[in-house]
């Protein structure tokens, strides 16, 4: 087996653990609630597929329910796509491989989100340079097909279940980022954020729903900035 | 629907310029400057404000569950997932799994 074909393999039996566990439930979350509001199978796949972010997907469909424009829509889901920039600019030197073009780099950053670019960073100094990646595209790719599939089951299951389960699975994708959110603070600042955030989201959800997502990211994110700068300036 | 098709290209398309911005800038500018934390902020407090909504006042089919049941399944998620030395899926199955046995009792 070449190196390449070892990194691959690598990256598809290191993402078939928990990676791919805590991914499926969040899709099969995410299936459930597009059958909910009444995407087809393929729509909830190829949503998957092309946008490639939880987040982005859930405030695609939630804004749709409450009747948001479309522009209000595209500017939410791509504004909370931001964290990609920085995502990308770090992990694009550490997989750097001077053989290859730099179009390889752009396809491979079709598939970066949060679980597999984490890996990726982790896994990335112990590999030889050529090996890196084949194996941030072979445990990225399972990544989108492991959810691709769980989306497909969670569309499923909201029709097949009785109310109490489905109920269940439309908890899934809040309790998800729920945890996620608050397990993963690592600075002040983000956590600033997301203490304005989730004040600001339900007020302005009062106030206008359509643009609440927008409005709520825009004043609590601005808010906490601010406070964390203003803050340092006076402990400085 | 051609309207929702388009409308989901377009998150696809802007999601994407992100990343592919990420390749064409990477090792040209630095990542921690003021504005990449301003960006952050906005992202996170977005994420999280809508998390927060559909907990509190929910659509659809959640909209059926009582909101203290909503609030206690999301702290049984939290505690799981510490108790299980962060293991996300145990979290995230805990406070499924306590939506929907606090629903069947109260349906008793």
């Amino acid at each position: 087996m070449s190196l390449q074909d070892s990194g691959y393999r690598l990256g598809m039996v290191e993402a078939l653990g928990v990676p791919a566990a805590v991914l499926g439930a969040g899709f099969i979350g995410y299936g459930s609630l597009a059958a909910e509001s009444g995407y087809s199978i393929w729509l909830t796949v190829v949503a998957t597929i092309t946008i490639w972010a939880l987040p982005g997907q859930l405030i695609l469909i939630e804004m749709q329910a409450v009747h948001a424009s479309a522009v209000a829509i595209v500017l939410a889901v791509v504004f909370s796509g931001a964290r990609f920039l920085p995502m990308t600019m770090s992990l694009m030197p550490v997989m750097h491989d001077p053989r290859r073009s730099r179009l390889t780099g752009y396809l491979a950053a079709l598939l970066i989100a949060m679980t597999s670019w984490a890996a990726a960073m982790r896994r990335s100094p112990d590999l030889p340079r050529p090996q890196r990646l084949p194996y941030f595209i072979g445990f990225a790719g399972t990544c989108v097909a492991v959810s691709a599939a769980c989306a497909v089951i969670g569309h499923y299951l909201a029709g097949a279940f009785p109310p109490l389960l489905r109920i269940g699975f439309a908890f899934l994708t809040p309790v998800y980022f729920f945890v996620i959110l608050i397990g993963d603070v690592r600075t002040r600042l983000a956590a600033l954020a997301l203490v304005c955030g989730a004040l600001a989201g339900p007020l302005f959800y009062l106030v206008n729903a359509q643009w609440s997502v927008l409005l709520a990211g825009f004043v609590g994110g601005t808010v906490a900035y601010l406070i964390q700068r203003w803050s340092r300036r006076t402990h400085a | 629907m051609p309207e929702l098709w388009l409308l989901v290209f377009a998150c696809a398309a802007g999601t994407y310029l992100w990343r592919g911005l990420g390749v064409l800038l990477s090792g040209r500018i630095k990542v921690d400057s003021e504005l990449f934390n301003w960006i952050a902020c906005v992202a996170y407090a977005m994420v999280a404000g809508l998390v927060m909504r559909i907990i509190a006042m929910p659509t659809g089919m959640l909209a059926q569950s009582p909101l203290v049941d909503r609030v206690a399944a999301c702290a049984l998620a939290l505690v799981a997932y510490y108790m299980s030395r962060r293991n996300l899926f145990v979290g995230v199955c805990s406070g499924v799994a306590a939506l929907i046995v606090s629903g069947y009792l109260r349906s008793l």
